[in-house]
């Protein structure tokens, strides 16, 4: 193939810059990879560190380290920079890196544009951070932002409003990229229903970015305009409304939701045949089942919002369209398990990352099921029950997959193979003190524990103490993460090309590490390369 | 020969699954009873949807776990080469499909009588203010603010020193208390003045919002007598976590008595605004009133929290004119936290809330404001 000759190949790419400009004018998809999976890492330690500051709080009844004020910045940034400092650019990032690769293209469709939107992302994040140093504080009103409360704050909601139109430009460039890169610069015999299940699941999130990131931009450039140049979109005392808002709010949020999940439906899908030896379980029901979750996502948001006061009406259509995604949702882990069954499967680290996922994301998918029941909703809406559904989505649903994909793939991007050993304590570590975490906000939500509240009544006591311990815990792990990672970039085993006895796919038929150029020739695809068929015979 | 070992195998994860979610269930808390007809019915549905799903998982995780123990390469297992099965993809599409008509059918049946507010024997109008409730009697003319109760809000101060342990009830308590009879189907008209929040009493098996520029209904027919707890669940700025609520469900005697106490209350209340008080009294009736409405934000010492709430005394001095003080403390700055305080609190509360301001901190004796000045002020 065509790797014999990368080494002299950097000419016809412009001026080759060493050191820190490598890094700021790169136009490379495995370069501006890199740089968005390590830009993300970093924003999961901040985030991180801010959780642990509520679960310090949270650690007994009664106000100990922070005031109320702090408290809810913290609760705000958390999930700001979590959503969208750390998993959203993560899934870029293996876009980034993977997506070329596994289509067999030279690069990203839009290279120059590709730099762009990475290089934006710090600017957005130094601007959200900044609010922390000034006056009047971080935004102190939750991640989205209600009015009239959000409109109470200080002159950094400015920063905030605009440090996510920028967040939300970013992710915008980046999916036009991606479609771009996946409808045009596929090698030659990859038809879409040969592409692995990472590409197709990209593919839409991508549509669903496009589809609602100005949504966001418009709802919050209202709000801008309510707070400081005297519109009353969202105040009633104006003719406005403040409900408006979170209609507004949650149709970008609740496919925002989806962005989150569909990327890591697809890592999974590509973990669990290559360590079950076996071809994935129903591919064209995958995809077409990803598409229904995408679709419902856009007709479901007002299951966030049934305590506003909606018409019956509209609640038996939000609670109906909403159970409904449990199909789909539910055909995806019967495939899973279905590829598993009466396979050859071993255990390496991402495997056991993506069974993590397969049993905990299920969890979180069947406490979504009871929140869609609006009766119920009625109880569990605003309690730390709905705090443990979405921590088991996106902590042990997105996060987990992506630390899947990051160890099944780093090997290909560094040439050396991760420590075993580690990998393994890492995840044994993470999914005991997750679990330990996560779950007992179940039953402090049933007990009417509301969310979002610095200190609480002394029945809760136990179950909080519990909580933190395991917040705790989970967040120390997550150095060893690190470490690993650190370990395995500086050396180690020599890795394979094919790596993993069972991987197919055309990223694992270029050499590890995969280099800076690969496929300036196109391969030929046939169904003996294709993901989904079978070509272990 | 392999498929006995699969069905053994299987049995006994299953039964691990079992004991493992049993255990769950047996260590945890669920939701509550509550005590009225729709709080049963969430509680039954609740129960049974929580039913339906742990049996999915269970059945679910068996054939993932019973795979993963049979079938690795470790124990030779060869891998099967088969990917497609039309015939079980029809049918785990069709069945979770009834399983969900299955579910819909009783969460619609009691959301439809959830929001049937018709036929209600009174009304109680709930208004959401940072950060307690008001609540307004609609029938019989009875009307007063429930806040965080006194102890609770001295131990939950940052370095009070006090265990939350010691109060009764901590951060669950108010001074006054919503008293309802029992056995009386009440409609709840919500709205805020300033936020949202939302009004939630687990034993009643609802939450609703309150939104300021709307009314939202909501109804409760409570079947025992007893005292029920509950918080603002929509974040509503910095003490959103200390504005709970406390329902007292009586006899319907218990509660025609409490009204005629309350109405005479009122009474006494519009003599008061009318007289010349002392500046004891004042100083005495304006320091609860300070500490229930003012201290959040302008601390207790009147030394405020910077930058947000400001200072209303520096050195002792009250800062700014009495007539601005006034103003602000009647109609509220707009584009921040302060929020008017008329029509919300009576002309002496207002008054002995402003003297005690303006004197608590001093050591010198400052301008003393009397109800009736409040009303002159005001219209001048």
């Amino acid at each position: 193939m065509s790797h014999d000759i990368t080494a002299e190949h950097d000419e016809h790419h412009g001026p080759h810059h060493t050191g820190l400009a490598r890094w700021v004018f790169s136009t490379n998809h495995k370069e501006i990879g890199t740089l968005y999976l390590v830009f993300s890492l970093i924003m999961f330690l901040i985030g991180g560190a801010m959780a642990l500051v509520i679960r310090a709080e949270l650690f007994a009844p009664g106000l100990q380290l922070v005031n109320p004020e702090f408290f809810n910045q913290m609760t705000t940034m958390h999930a700001l920079v979590m959503i969208f400092g750390a998993v959203m650019p993560a899934f870029v990032g293996l876009a980034n890196w993977m997506v070329p690769l596994m289509i067999g293209a030279p690069d990203m469709a839009l290279p120059r544009m590709n730099n762009w939107s990475f290089w934006i992302m710090p600017f957005a994040f130094t601007l959200l951070l900044a609010t922390l140093f000034m006056p009047t504080g971080a935004p102190a009103s939750g991640w989205t932002l209600y009015p009239p409360l959000s409109l109470q704050g200080g002159n950094s909601l400015a920063f905030v409003i605009f440090a996510i139109h920028l967040m939300g430009i970013s992710s915008i460039m980046g999916a036009i990229n991606i479609i771009a890169t996946i409808l045009n610069m596929r090698a030659p015999g990859m038809t879409l229903l040969r592409m692995p299940l990472f590409v197709w699941t990209w593919l839409i999130t991508a549509f669903l970015l496009i589809a609602v990131m100005p949504v966001l931009a418009g709802a919050v450039t209202m709000l801008l305009t309510d707070r400081f140049f005297g519109t009353s979109f969202f105040s009633a005392a104006g003719g406005g409304d403040p409900v408006l808002y979170q209609h507004i709010f949650w149709f970008f949020g609740h496919p925002e939701v989806y962005i989150m999940i569909l990327p890591a439906f697809g890592i999974v899908s590509e973990i669990i045949p290559t360590f079950s030896r076996k071809r994935l379980f129903g591919y064209t029901s995958m995809v077409y089942a990803t598409a229904s979750i995408a679709f419902l996502s856009f007709i479901v948001w007002a299951h966030h919002m049934f305590t506003v006061g909606m018409p019956l009406g509209a609640m038996l259509f939000f609670m109906y369209a909403t159970m409904v995604i449990a199909v789909p949702t539910g055909v995806k882990i019967f495939n899973w398990v279905s590829t598993m069954w009466r396979g050859s499967m071993t255990f390496e680290t991402p495997m056991l990352f993506a069974l993590g996922f397969v049993v905990l994301f299920t969890i979180g998918g069947f406490s979504g099921l009871m929140l869609a029941i609006v009766p119920a909703d009625f109880q569990y809406h605003d309690s730390y029950f709905v705090v443990a559904h979405f921590h088991y989505v996106l902590v042990t649903g997105a996060i987990f997959a992506i630390m899947a994909g990051v160890y099944y793939w780093l090997p290909k991007w560094t040439g050396h193979m991760y420590n075993e050993t580690l990998g393994k304590v890492h995840f044994w570590w993470s999914t005991i003190w997750i679990n330990v975490l996560f779950f007992p906000q179940h039953y402090l939500g049933l007990a009417g524990m509301p969310r979002r509240i610095p200190d609480y009544a002394v029945q809760f006591a136990e179950f909080n103490m519990i909580s933190s311990i395991g917040g705790f815990m989970f967040g120390i792990g997550q150095l060893l993460f690190v470490y690993i990672i650190w370990k395995c970039a500086r050396g180690g085993e020599k890795a394979t090309a094919q790596v993993w006895e069972g991987a197919r796919g055309l990223e694992w038929t270029v050499p590890s590490p995969a280099p800076l150029h690969t496929f300036d020739t196109p391969p030929v695809v046939d169904d003996s390369v294709a993901v989904h068929k079978d070509n272990l015979a | 020969m392999k498929r006995t070992n699969e069905l053994i195998v299987a049995l006994a994860v299953m039964a691990v699954i079992v004991v493992v979610t049993w255990g769950l269930f047996a260590v945890g808390d669920n939701m509550s009873e509550g005590v009225t007809p729709f709080s049963k019915d969430v509680y039954q549905l609740h129960n049974q949807i929580l039913g339906i799903v742990t049996i999915i998982g269970v059945l679910v995780f068996t054939a993932m776990f019973t795979s993963i123990i049979v079938h690795r390469k470790s124990r030779g297992h060869e891998p099967a080469k088969f990917s497609h099965s039309t015939k079980a993809e029809i049918l785990w599409t069709a069945i979770p499909v009834l399983i969900l008509v299955v579910m819909a059918i009783p969460s619609t049946r009691v959301l439809i009588d959830m929001e049937s507010t018709g036929g209600a024997e009174m009304n109680i109008k709930i208004t959401g203010y940072q950060w307690l409730w008001k609540y307004d009697y609609i029938e019989d003319g009875v009307s007063f603010y429930s806040a965080l109760d006194r102890d609770s809000n001295r131990v939950r101060q940052i370095g009070s020193g006090e265990a939350p342990e010691s109060v009764d009830n901590y951060l669950l308590n108010v001074d006054n208390r919503l008293v309802v009879p029992v056995n009386t189907k009440i409609r709840f008209l919500l709205t805020s003045d300033d936020v949202i929040h939302s009004w939630w009493v687990p034993a009643l098996g609802w939450k609703r919002d309150a939104i300021p520029g709307m009314i939202n209904e909501a109804w409760t027919l409570i079947e025992e007598e007893g005292t029920y707890r509950g918080q603002c669940a929509e974040l509503c700025g910095k003490d959103h976590g200390f504005m709970p609520i406390v329902v007292e469900a009586v006899s319907r005697e218990a509660y025609d008595a409490w009204v005629a106490e309350q109405r005479q209350a009122i009474a006494a209340t519009a003599q008061e605004s009318s007289r010349l008080w002392t500046r004891a009294e004042l100083m005495d009736h304006g320091a609860g009133v300070y500490e229930a409405q003012c201290a959040a934000c302008h601390q207790a010492d009147g030394s405020g929290l910077q930058p947000a709430f400001p200072a209303l005394a520096m050195n002792g001095e009250p800062t700014g004119q009495l007539e601005d003080h006034l103003r602000v403390v009647l109609d509220g700055r707009e584009g921040t936290a302060m929020t008017g305080f008329r029509g919300r609190l009576e002309p002496q509360d207002i008054a002995a809330a402003l003297t005690y301001a303006r004197n608590a901190w001093s050591d010198e004796e400052g301008e003393i404001i009397q109800p009736s000045m409040v009303a002159e002020l005001d219209q001048g």
